[in-house]
């Protein structure tokens, strides 16, 4: 039986001119359908990597990514990616950018009022039809990357892979933010593989953390299911006690079998 | 002075007009009145403000040639001279006396159409060179070496080579403008093909663009600053081009006027020449940059 996601023992190692280096190192990772999972370490881990091989924007050099029974070689829609800095097209209003995805996923199959009304229902999904006629460079960081969620949620992705998405938020928006993504995953059901260095923002939304180590050929070092029942309440949770320990799990794993080196 | 006292009459008269009862609903007409006032006289202080200091400068400039000039025995003719000479050059630009005796006008449009004609073909021929050695490495490695040393070739010299390969003045004129503003074109597209954020080229991966629609949905609106940039210089360079090749080809251009003129001794005419080569060539400039204004708004935002 294999899983819906499969991560088949993935090594990636770059080759610039006769340096080799070693990012990562037999990785392997099965995900379910409908399941939220993070990956989080120190920077340099190669968690993005990892991302983009699931994307498939990088190629693995050995080892490769099953996605319901098909090999991924190449990137696609079926993998919807929101980008660490949202990646808007300046030049398209909230509407086109969406729009954009829209029509490229869904050319043959809807019609043009459809795609209109797919398109309105996803930025209404992340509360983003008031400023549909706005360029990207007119609303707030946090709203852009509302848009890149509408986005890569209206190519209806098998797997939704999200890039550090609330990064470049302050704490309040990200904190916003981090409700949405987690109210959407419980309305739709969606399989999320977000990467993260936020050990709080991995305990609330995850089912499972995979804590990688530090690179050079960095490894799964520990997976940690979250045994916290949805839908999840930001303030509980603060004292919750399988909150804390989850919490405190992560961080000891971070900051003390894992140090960061080179950060001391 | 004027405009106070019409601002006072405006908003004294105003709230004296309506009846009583609906006196409540118009009360914040006047203070709309103000602003509206207040807008315009700041329109006309700021347009004042960039039209009176250039005026004064060309007045002075004026005066000092008129004095330099003035004393027997000057070279070049003062203002006061060129005005009476050449006055039916400035008043009228568009007579027709005879098939080599027309207004600067018709000139102008003349040497326009040319430009025209060789710097479409260079925008043309540029953006789509500046894409193939933006995109390519190999493009870029066997032909970039290439521009670079043709570019430092001055336009004049290509003349011979082109006249000799066309054997008449018009294409030759043509393919000098067409040499001269095509380099700009194709350096700065393909540096704007090459500055395309791999952000954007991911989101176009995940979204399986084929290769024309990555052409005009990303390419051309990402690079589309430095392709307008490039194209900016490219006028430039050709209208300085135009009067220098047509000096030498002939014909009925405003080049080929200043050549004329000299020939025959009509300094006068000259500088009318070199005045309406100076505001067509910075009309020129405008238009392609308000173009580029439109087209790339919000482009470089971020």
């Amino acid at each position: 039986m294999t899983s819906y996601c499969r991560i088949d023992h993935v090594d990636k190692i770059f080759i610039r001119g006769s340096t080799e280096t070693c990012v990562l190192k037999e990785i392997t990772l099965d995900i379910e359908k409908g399941e939220y999972v993070s990956i989080i370490g120190h920077s340099g881990c190669g968690k993005s990597t990892l991302l983009n091989i699931v994307a498939g924007l990088t190629e693995a050099t050995t080892g490769g990514v099953i996605l319901e029974g098909k090999h991924v070689n190449e990137p696609g829609p079926d993998r919807a990616v929101v980008f660490q800095n949202h990646s808007l097209l300046p030049w398209l209003t909230v509407y086109d950018n969406v729009r954009l995805a829209v029509d490229k996923v869904f050319g043959g199959k809807k019609s043009r009022a459809e795609r209109d009304e797919w398109t309105m229902h996803n930025l209404n999904l992340v509360q983003m039809t008031h400023a549909k006629d706005k360029r990207p460079s007119e609303i707030s960081g946090g709203m852009k990357q509302r848009v890149g969620l509408a986005r890569a949620l209206a190519m209806e992705p098998k797997i939704l892979l999200l890039d550090e998405p609330f990064g470049a938020l302050d704490a309040l928006t990200r904190a916003h933010l981090q409700d949405t993504v987690m109210g959407l995953h419980q309305k739709l059901g969606n399989t999320v593989m977000m990467i993260t260095h936020d050990v709080d923002e991995a305990v609330l939304l995850s089912d499972r953390i995979i804590m990688m180590t530090n690179g050079p050929a960095a490894q799964i070092g520990e997976i940690l299911t979250v045994p916290i029942a949805r839908p999840r309440k930001r303030l509980e949770l603060v004292t919750d006690p399988a909150f804390l320990k989850c919490r405190q799990r992560v961080l000891e794993f971070l900051y003390e079998r894992h140090r960061f080196v080179e950060a001391a | 002075m004027n405009m106070t006292v019409a601002k006072s009459d405006i908003s004294a008269s105003i709230p004296s007009a309506p009846t009583p009862p609906a006196a409540a609903k118009i009360v914040p007409l006047p203070l709309k009145q103000t602003t509206m006032n207040t807008r315009i006289r700041a329109g006309l202080v700021r347009a004042a403000s960039a039209v009176i200091p250039p005026l004064v400068m060309i007045v002075l400039l004026l005066t000092a040639w008129q004095l330099l000039c003035m004393r027997p025995g000057a070279t070049l003719p003062p203002p006061n001279k060129i005005w009476t000479e050449a006055y039916d050059l400035i008043v009228d630009p568009f007579f027709v006396a005879g098939p080599q005796d027309i207004g600067l006008g018709w000139r102008v449009l003349i040497s326009l159409q040319r430009v025209a004609i060789g710097y479409g073909l260079a925008a043309l021929f540029g953006i789509a060179l500046g894409t193939l050695v933006g995109q390519s490495v190999w493009a870029m490695r066997g032909l970039d070496p290439i521009f670079q040393v043709l570019r430092t070739i001055s336009p004049l010299a290509w003349l011979p080579i082109s006249l000799a390969a066309f054997r008449d003045s018009q294409p030759s004129a043509i393919f000098v403008i067409f040499i001269t503003s095509v380099w700009p074109i194709i350096i700065n597209t393909a540096v704007g093909i090459r500055n395309i954020p791999q952000d954007y080229r991911n989101v176009a991966a995940v979204l399986q663009l084929n290769h024309f629609e990555f052409f005009w949905k990303i390419m051309v609106p990402s690079a589309a600053p430095y392709i307008f940039t490039g194209l900016r210089i490219g006028i430039g360079l050709s209208w300085l081009a135009i009067v220098a090749a047509e000096m030498l080809t002939g014909g009925v251009g405003i080049g080929f006027f200043i050549w004329d003129a000299w020939n025959s001794s009509r300094l006068p005419d000259i500088f009318i020449a070199l005045a309406y080569i100076g505001i067509v060539g910075f009309l020129l400039d405008r238009i392609v940059a308000g173009i580029a204004s439109i087209v790339t708004r919000g482009t470089s935002a971020n």
